[in-house]
Order: C-alpha cells, then structure tokens, then sequence
C-alpha cells in the first residue's frame, strides 16, 4: 500500500512522456525485490507500451493490410521482399538505429505473423511465426558477414563478433516480443493480455518443470538462503550475555574507572560450528531436482567448512568432492555423473540399500553436531525401506530434515513411502518451489535437547 | 550548495562532471530520493559503482559524506551514539557534595554524547551524503535501528528526546544481496537495482576512469567482459575489475587484445583459479598463454 503511495508521489516527478522515465519511477518505487523485475517489465510492456506502438503505426500505413486485414497478409510477403527485410534488419542493426528497426519489425508483424483479431492464442505463436519468416540462421550468417574483423583476428576476435551477432538478435527478438504484445493490447485490452502473459514470480516457479532461464534465476536466488540454513544451523543459544564471566578483562576494564569495577565483561558464548550431511536421490525422476539440491549444497560448502555429500540411486557414494571450495559447480555435476558410483544393479531407486550403504560405509560423517538433509521422493519401487538404518542415521544425528519435491497429495501413493520414512524426521516438507525452500529454512531449528546417542 | 535539481538529465550532468556516469535510470531514482526525501537503497552484484554512486553525489553536490560501514555486530553504540562513560565518571567525581538531582540533568546532556555517523549525519547543520554501506551484512535485529532515521530523519534518545535532522540528508544504502532485506527496511527506500552495465556504458566508463585507453581497445575491452561475464563463473568480473584490467594493458603496454594478452592478464579479472581455467576454455585460449 506505502508502495501505491509512494509511486502516485513519484509520478509527479516525473516526465510521463518518456517511457524509459516512467519504468524507472515505477520499478524504483513498486519493485523492492531484483527478482521481481522481468514479471515487473513484462506487465510494464502490456501496459504502457502502447506509446511505441502508435510510431510504428504511424510509418505503417502505407503497407496497407493491418491487424484485422485480410487472411492474405499472412502470406502476402513475397521471398524477395523477405530479402529486403533481412538486408534492412542488418542495416539497423549494424547502425544501431533503433526507430529505424521498430519500423522494420512492425512491417515484418504485418506481413507475416498472420494475426487474427480475437484469436485466443498467446504472443509468443506470433512471434514465432515472424522469426520463422526472418530466419534467424541467416540473419546471424549476414550480421557475422557485416561485422568487420581486425586484419590479424584472433581466436577471440570471432569469438566476439559471434557475441556481438547474437546480442543483436536478441535485440530483434526482444523489439519483435514488444510489437506483438502492443498489438495483442490493442486487439483485446491490457488486463487480458496481461493476464495471459502473467510471469510465475521466481519463487513460485515449479522446480520439476522449469525451462532453463527459469533455473538460472533460482540459481541466483540460492546463496542468501544456502548463507540463511547455515546460520540458522548453527544458532545453539540466543544471542546475549549468556558467557561466563571473564575476570580478566573485568579487571582490566576497571581500571579506566579507578579500579572500580562498573562492568562485567563477558566472555563470548561459543557457537557451535554445524555439521552438513546431504543425501541425495540421483534418480531419473529427480534429476531437475538432484540439480537443485546440489545448488544449494554447493551454497552451503562455501558457507561451512563441514559439509559431506551423498548422492544415491541404489547405492550410496560420496560426492563431496566434486562440489568443495574452488570447483565449478557445472563441472562438478558432470563429474558427478560420470565418476560416482551411484548405480548397483538396474538403475531404480532403492533407498534402503541405500541407507544401509550410508551406515555400513560412512557411519562415522555423522556426529551429534551433524544436521542431515535427505533429499528425495522417497518412491521405493516397492522394496526394502531399510528403516532400521535409517532409525540409526536419525538416532545418531542432531536433526534430520527430509524435503520431497512431489506435492504432498501424492506421498505415500503407489510407491512412496513418505509417512514411513517421514515420522523418523525432525521435519519433512514439500520442497518445489524456491518458496516452499525458503518456508523450510524458516522451520529448520535444530530441536532443543539433544538426542541420547545411540551406543553402536 | 544545496540541490537544484529540476529534472532528472541535470542530476546526470552534475554526476558526470565528477566523473559518474549515471544511466537513465539512475538519475531518475536519484532525481526522485532528493524531490520526495526518500533514501535509495541500491542493490547488485559487487563492483559496480554503487558505493562510488554515494561518493559521487557528495562531490558533485559538495557535501560532506558521512560513511557507516556495517558489519556483523555493528550495534547501536557504533551506530547511532553513545553515552561518554568516563566523561560522565570524572564529572560525579568532581562535583561530590551536589545534589543528585543537579548531577543527573548534567551528565545525561549533550555534551556528555558521543556523536556516532547516523546521528552525526541528523546533526549535522549542513545537509551531507549519509552513506550505509552494505547494509546486508548487519543481522535482520539490527536493521531495526536505521528504521527511524530512514523513515522520519530523526533519532530518539531515552535520556534526551527526539533529535530531528537540522537538514535532510541523502542517505544511500548500498547491498550485495547476501540475504533478503527485511521488508521495513525495504518499504522505506526507493529501490535501485545497479547491474553490469550494457556494453555501451562501460565502454563510456572505460573511456572516463582511463583516458589515455584507445577507444578501440576499450571497446574491445567491453565486448570481451561481457562476454566473460556471460561464462557461469564463481565470482563474475566487475566493472572496477575491468577498469583494473584495461590500465593493466596499458601498463603493460599492450596496444591489442589478442589471445595472448587475455591470456597473461585474466588474473586481474578473475580471482578463482577454477573461474580463469574454465573462461580461457570457453574462449579457446591456448593454454601455453594462460597462468
């Protein structure tokens, strides 16, 4: 609401002219959250790009069909005109005229997107259609043609003049999006569009089915809160003069003061250094998943210097390795994938071996101070669950936290044997969302009173 | 000399005459934190020009900055004021024999308080520049102090009242995005997200932090950190790291970017060894040239 406010006091600061003036006023004062800013700017686009529209209509005219115009503008550009299109394209481009490629772009939507008033289909077909036609493999072939190289090129000189090409397509890309939403906006209103087009804000993206740009936005968003379990984990006591008294520097500090002693020093409370054990289910079904978790692994290993992982299908390897301090962590998932031995017999899940490899083998990475986080669907393929071993691994652990990916109507249906595994846990969430991530993150208190370890 | 500005281009000018180039869209939010008395707080990957945005503004405004850098465990004491202890011990030892009452009013005025930079910056009878410099690293409890300021320019103390800013400030938060902010802390600013700047605008950077830097090689220069940066590298190169890198070639006299003198240099951009092994693989440098 203070937002609202705040804007509505902005506006009168500024130039509503000048689209660029306005996203700025807007984003500075509704915006708080960097993550927010593509849903921020696609609404923007629905709402207020109108203004570009109307210039590019104004030098269109002349080529006749419009949007409601006859089915024939969709296949009315000839090939050759498509030439004179891509010839223009990298004219502007290579100018770095930006009315001049608007205008381009506008025609191109005309020719070729074949829009149909009140046709209930999303921008991106049209988009799509109109790249089609400009055939961005050859645009990329014309702009790499244009773009002059240095007489002694290097390795890096083409290197650039690729980087440089793809930008500028990206560039038409981007101008194209813009010109099918004003029109979409002037076929069936902004708040329609603007429903259609609505982006899942970065928290709500479903981890299972993210598309690749969708996974590299997570991916930013991860380290504040791998840095946030971290500390949570290691918070024993509250904060405060809970130390024990220290003498010397009470003494010390009384001599300021005539010996007279006004303050007692404190000493430090310790905090206890956590420890971090990940299993991780590597599965097939879980790999988008597995692919996360290890994200956040690799977040916390830089946090924490005691941190192990596990990676399993039906058996259990260690994988700490591949993700510690000075790995790439792109690196490490392929290494991962090639080197660990994860895999006994067919390839299916099997937790109980398992759990019984993570006992029998790595018993001893798990210590009182040791917080572990299983990841997985806890889809057994109905064999053995193992949860005498898995009993042990709680017994002998400070917390144990279970995240399943698979929303929480499906647990304990077929296969999974969720509750089974789950009651043995501290927590167990449903984890599919960096939203749901961070609700855990706020639940994952170690327990107050220490377990009784078990006498192995 | 106070602000004058009428329109969000002067601020742009008066920035770039200290030598900061501020974007649209920076000048706009800076132009709208000095129209509505907000603080900005910005936001983005480290080494981008957001603290230098704070110093920029004093010197182009000719106001003094005022600097708090936060830290885990920054309290109020190092923060905001403190109670001079012994000044306030010596002056009841001095006065024995004098009423209670007399001594009380006494040690608890303001000459026996100890001036830290968020009151300082409240008190001070000309406007300055307050900077808080990354303010992600104080704990979530913390935040809570700059509230009042941020909100209302204005500190309370128990003993004295409330102190109220003698003129307004511009107050500037800068933030690595470490950890979420707390939305009270949010609310109150007005929110400026500094990322990489776009190929042209570094070239512009380069071309004013380095003069004497061809204006093909800071092209060039540009073009190639962009294109580094788009690599999934730990730690990304920054915009000070660049302009490190482009008086390294002059240094070095270098008149030309090629495989070799990438190479031998990527130490100044880089600061992972993993992050310098994988950028010269993707760039397909020769590892004979390479650190």
């Amino acid at each position: 609401m203070v937002e609202v406010i705040d804007a509505a006091a902005a506006l009168e600061h500024t130039d509503l002219s000048d689209p660029a003036n306005l996203r700025a006023t807007l984003g500075a004062t509704l915006i708080k959250n960097v993550r927010h800013y593509s849903a921020f700017d696609a609404a923007f686009d629905v709402f207020f790009g109108l203004a570009a529209r109307s210039l590019a209509e104004s030098d269109d005219d002349d080529s006749g069909a419009g949007v409601g115009g006859s089915g024939v503008a969709g296949s009315g550009g000839m090939s050759g005109s498509g030439d004179d299109l891509l010839d223009g394209l990298v004219d502007a481009l290579m100018r770095g005229d930006r009315d001049h490629l608007r205008m381009l772009i506008s025609r191109a939507v005309t020719l070729y997107a074949g829009m149909q008033p009140g046709r209930p289909v999303g921008g991106r077909y049209y988009s799509y259609r109109v790249l089609k036609r400009i055939d961005s493999d050859a645009l990329i072939a014309r702009l790499l043609a244009a773009i002059t190289l240095p007489e002694s090129s290097s390795e890096i000189d083409q290197r650039l003049r690729q980087d440089q090409a793809n930008l500028m397509l990206q560039e038409v890309r981007d101008e194209l999006d813009r010109e099918v939403t004003a029109r979409l906006v002037d076929d069936r209103g902004a708040q329609q569009v603007a429903v259609s087009r609505r982006l899942p804000l970065v928290e709500d993206v479903d981890l299972m089915h993210a598309t690749r740009t969708e996974i590299a936005e997570v991916e930013k968003a991860i380290a504040p809160l791998a840095r946030k379990l971290s500390t949570r984990l290691s918070q024993r006591r509250k904060l405060g003069r809970s130390g024990r008294l220290d003498v010397r520097r009470t003494i010390r500090k009384s001599l300021g003061h005539g010996g007279v002693l006004l303050e007692p020093q404190f000493r430090k409370p310790r905090v206890s250094k956590p420890e971090i054990v990940v299993l991780c289910d590597l599965s097939g079904s879980m790999a988008t998943f597995a692919r996360f978790t290890m994200q956040l692994t690799y977040a916390i290993a830089s946090e924490l210097s005691k941190v192990r992982v596990f990676g399993f299908v039906d058996a259990l390897d260690e994988v700490t390795e591949y993700f510690g301090t000075g790995t790439d962590f792109a690196e490490g998932l392929i290494r991962m994938g090639s080197e660990a031995d994860v895999v006994r017999s067919d390839g299916h899940s099997d937790y109980g071996r398992s759990f019984q490899d993570m006992w029998e083998k790595y018993a001893d990475a798990i210590t009182a101070r040791t917080s572990v986080i299983i990841t997985g669907d806890a889809r057994n393929n109905y064999r053995n669950s193992g949860v005498e071993y898995l009993d042990r691994i709680v017994e002998r652990s400070r917390a144990t936290f279970w995240l399943n990916p698979e929303p929480e109507r499906y647990w304990d249906t077929g296969d999974s044997i969720m509750s089974l595994y789950g009651q043995r846990c501290d927590v167990v969430d449903q984890v599919r969302t960096l939203r749901q991530l961070e609700g855990f993150v706020e639940k994952a208190t170690l327990p107050v009173v220490r377990r009784p370890r078990l006498v192995v | 000399m106070t602000t004058s500005w009428n329109e969000p281009s002067s601020v742009a000018d008066d920035l770039e005459r200290v030598g900061y180039l501020a974007d649209a869209r920076i000048a706009q939010v800076v132009y709208l934190a000095d129209r509505l008395d907000k603080p900005i707080l910005a936001e983005g990957p480290a080494g981008v020009g957001k603290t230098a945005l704070a110093l920029a503004l004093a010197e182009a405004t000719g106001r003094r900055l005022i600097r708090l850098q936060c830290y885990e465990g920054l309290d109020e004491a190092k923060a905001l004021y403190e109670w001079d202890y012994h000044k306030q011990l010596l002056r009841l030892q001095t006065d024995e024999g004098a009423t209670w009452d007399d001594l009380e009013g006494d040690i608890f005025s303001e000459s026996f308080l100890l001036e830290r930079p968020l009151l300082a910056a409240i008190r001070s009878p000309e406007p300055v520049v307050l900077l808080i410099d990354e303010v992600d690293r104080v704990e979530v409890e913390t935040e809570a102090l700059l509230l009042e300021i941020l909100d209302a320019f204005q500190v309370t103390i128990p003993e004295l009242g409330t102190i109220s800013a003698v003129s307004k400030p511009i107050v500037v938060l800068t933030s690595n995005n470490t950890r979420e902010l707390s939305e009270a802390l949010k609310r109150r600013c007005l929110f400026l997200h500094v990322p990489y700047p776009s190929i042209e605008r570094e070239r512009a950077i380069l071309a004013a932090r380095v003069p004497e830097l061809p204006e093909v090689l800071a092209e060039k220069v540009a073009r190639t950190v962009a294109t580094i940066r788009n690599v999934p590298t730990r730690k990304p190169p920054s915009v000070s790291e660049s302009i490190d890198w482009a008086r390294t070639l002059i240094a070095l006299g270098l008149e030309d970017l090629d495989d070799e003198a990438i190479g031998s240099t990527l130490n100044v951009l880089l600061k992972y060894q993993a992050d310098i092994d994988k950028v010269a693989k993707e760039l397909s440098l020769d590892p004979a040239d390479t650190l």
